[in-house]
């Protein structure tokens, strides 16, 4: 279908591959924007932004048809991202007197960088002609490589702004993403392991093999395993560290910090930083839905051994396959789309964490999970291979059981020793100096 | 010797070494903290580049993933940090120590240049094996043969831990 | 890449060690000292690269000992990286540790183990 492609001159594939990763973000971005604050104005009972787009038809004009005239006709507000580009476009770019300039004005730029590189990797589809940009062999540990760039836009902004609640901003976010990303990585690391690769394509191949290596007619979405799973807990909770959403929005956080990194930025520049917030939501969502949820396959049914195990209706299967294989980017779309309500409902659900709530959960939680998630994925991998799948399922279970006692265990010899300040459920911070600081600025480092 | 006309390779490379210093310049010459870390933060980036350049992509992945994803944010959290603190502190002095500095450093260029770069100029040909840098020959190379180092590496991390946690800890 | 001959990746190696020499004399910013050693790493990693794609070790039999002897420059570059990560997580508390007692950052001024 696409491989006409492959007849053209290696700079024009370029461009088109490039092409239709970086056009499809910037064209969803508004999308996501509409889509953000429509659903959470349904989730906290407001009516949001419904006025933009509405189209009052003229009673006396003959151009209108008679049965608008007179009417109004509601698209549901959905030019309104395109009335915030405008506004934004067109408000007055003000520059604080004291910032550094030159770090000032790059912030927004570099902020943006890695929403876009990251695209780089994901299959939109299984068309080698088309997509992904580069299929490297290091797939994962790029995608690792750039999200760790994404701290620099806010660290950068919050250092030019000459501003110490911007400052605090940047000190934040550089401290969470560092702890982050380790349990990130983690969480990629059980994963590479149980598909051999660090293609991003392999493991979407990976994915479609027997679920469990037991059932032919279904596919092995990493989050149906048990390890796999728990790893995309992991990644979830860390990829929305990462790109400094609610609950993790402590770089921004309205009521302590004024709007934290970007409060010295106005118009077009603070634009930029909200664009590249939004694409590395998006972008962070393929990946999720690339290595977890199968890529770009719709249902986690494989259609051919369906269709040979039930020869009735193979004809239908068959078809559904082939729908399957060429529709894959709208599927991949949609699991993208998937990800961005979990970013929203997340943030309308959820309060916004205490940074020393922030630190515990990444370092105390997150990392040992994911740590110990890699024994059981090995445990998987051997049990699988020599002696099938209900022994892996026990032996996991079992693995699972021993760990959250041991987990279990540790926790309370941590708490041993230490008051117990719980009051009414609120849990008091006093006493201890570090901790006070850590709740105002950085951690006590 | 091939003329630059017959290798762009070895001006995209240039291009690339031109970068990769002029950043290093500026990480000694830019009077603020932070514009020298940002240099840094790019010549490590080319560098990482360089590295695919010579085949070592897991490596070049590497760089990036640790020196500027790791290591240049927590030199720009402790730069910020004493900025918060002390906002006027970081700034240089000049004295005898930049001309002093400059010579020795044109002297040991100028040595180690005349010892090493000369007897190697005839070298054009990679003999290595072009994959050898991808993340399986490495990986079996790291865990067989070389898994003693690493097994030290892991331990040296572990000391670096226990050993900045107890620097930034007030109280025990 | 092809065309590109030893002596330049290893002149880049040079230039960028020579600058983190001359940054370790010159600043007085701990800080900035550290992160010129940091520099003077990266270039020996340089070559370490270099040496390991253009000259990897000769002089070996078998095949197993030619595999050894490309992969040991990777390896002494992923030590390096280990041991550059522990020692900037060290001295970067270290420096804190400094600043915390002295309120004050300036390398020429750290004498107090002077006798």
């Amino acid at each position: 279908m696409s491989e006409w492609i492959n007849t053209l001159h290696p700079a024009w594939q370029a461009l088109i591959r490039v092409l239709l990763v970086v056009l499809p973000i910037l064209m969803l971005v508004p999308g996501m924007i509409w889509w953000e604050r429509r659903l959470l104005s349904w989730m906290q009972d407001r009516i949001g932004p419904n006025r933009v787009a509405t189209i009052t038809w003229s009673k006396t004009s003959r151009l209108v048809p008679g049965f608008l005239r007179g009417k109004k006709t509601h698209f549901f507000g959905l030019i309104q991202p395109i009335a915030d580009g405008v506004k934004l476009f067109l408000k007055e770019d003000i520059t604080p007197a004291a910032v550094d300039r030159v770090v000032y004005f790059i912030a927004p730029a570099v902020a943006l960088f890695p929403a876009f590189a990251l695209g780089g990797t994901l299959p939109w589809g299984p068309f080698p002609a088309l997509t992904p940009i580069a299929d490297v062999n290091i797939g994962v540990l790029y995608v690792l490589a750039v999200s760790s760039l994404g701290v620099y836009g806010v660290v950068l902004g919050g250092y030019a702004s000459d501003n110490k609640y911007s400052l605090m901003g940047g000190l934040r976010s550089s401290a969470q993403l560092i702890s982050y990303e380790l349990a990130m990585g983690m969480s990629l690391a059980g994963v590479v392991m149980a598909t051999g690769s660090l293609k991003i394509t392999e493991m979407v191949k990976a994915q479609e093999a027997p679920l469990w290596g037991a059932v032919p007619t279904l596919q092995n979405w990493f989050i149906f395993t048990p390890f796999g799973f728990i790893s995309a807990v992991v990644f979830l909770v860390c990829m929305v560290a990462e790109t400094n959403r609610a609950p993790f929005d402590l770089p921004e956080a309205e009521n302590e910090l004024i709007a934290g990194y970007h409060t010295e930025y106005s118009s077009m520049k603070f634009a930029v930083f909200f664009m590249g917030e939004y694409a590395a939501m998006f972008v962070f969502s393929g990946v999720f839905a690339a290595v977890f949820l199968g890529g770009y396959n719709l249902l986690p049914i494989r259609w051919d051994e369906t269709a040979t195990a039930v020869p009735a209706m193979a004809g239908l299967f068959k078809f559904l396959g082939q729908m399957n294989g060429a529709l894959a980017g709208f599927w991949f779309l949609g699991k993208c789309a998937l990800g961005i309500t979990a970013y929203i409902w997340l943030r309308a659900t959820l309060p916004r964490l205490r940074y020393d709530q922030l630190m515990s959960l990444g370092w105390r939680s997150l990392l040992p999970l994911a740590v110990s998630n890699l024994i059981v994925v090995a445990l998987w991998i051997v049990c699988t291979e020599v002696y099938g799948a209900s022994a892996a399922w026990i032996a996991v279970v079992a693995a699972g059981i021993a760990l959250s006692v041991a987990a279990g265990v540790a926790h309370r010899i941590a708490q041993r020793g230490r008051p117990n300040l719980e009051v009414r459920g609120v849990r008091l911070v006093g006493g201890n100096p570090a901790q006070d600081e850590a709740v105002v600025g950085g951690p006590a480092a | 010797m091939e003329g630059v006309a017959q290798s762009p390779n070895l001006l995209v490379f240039a291009a690339f070494a031109g970068v990769a210093a002029l950043a290093a310049i500026g990480v000694v010459a830019f009077p603020s903290a932070l514009r020298s870390a940002l240099c840094l933060v790019i010549n490590f980036f080319v560098l990482a580049f360089l590295y695919f350049s010579l085949g070592a992509e897991l490596l070049g992945i590497t760089q990036i993933v640790v020196y500027t994803g790791a290591i240049m944010v927590l030199f720009l959290f402790v730069i910020m940090l004493l900025k918060l603190q002390a906002p006027a502190l970081l700034h240089e002095r000049q004295d005898f120590k930049i001309p002093l500095g400059l010579a020795f450093g044109a002297a040991l260029f100028a040595l180690i240049g005349a010892q090493v770069l000369g007897p190697l100029q005839g070298v054009f040909q990679m003999r290595a094996d072009p994959g050898y840098g991808a993340p399986e020959p490495v990986g079996r190379a790291l865990f067989s043969l070389y898994l003693w180092p690493f097994e030290l590496a892991s331990v040296l991390l572990l000391i670096g831990i226990v050993g900045s946690i107890l620097l930034a800890k007030r109280k025990l | 890449m092809t065309g590109v001959p030893l002596v330049a990746y290893l002149a880049l190696g040079l230039l960028l060690f020579t600058l983190g020499v001359v940054g370790v004399i010159v600043r007085r910013n701990p800080i900035v000292v550290f992160m010129s050693i940091e520099l003077m790493l990266n270039a020996v990693n340089l070559t370490f690269l270099a040496f390991a794609r253009y000259l990897p070790a000769t002089g070996m039999k078998t095949t197993r000992d030619l595999a050894h002897g490309a992969m040991a420059g990777q390896m002494a570059v992923i030590l390096v990286m280990a041991v550059a990560a522990a020692e900037v997580a060290v001295g970067l508390g270290i420096i804190m540790a400094i600043f915390r007692l002295r309120d004050d950052l300036d390398i020429d001024e750290m004498n107090l183990l002077k006798g």
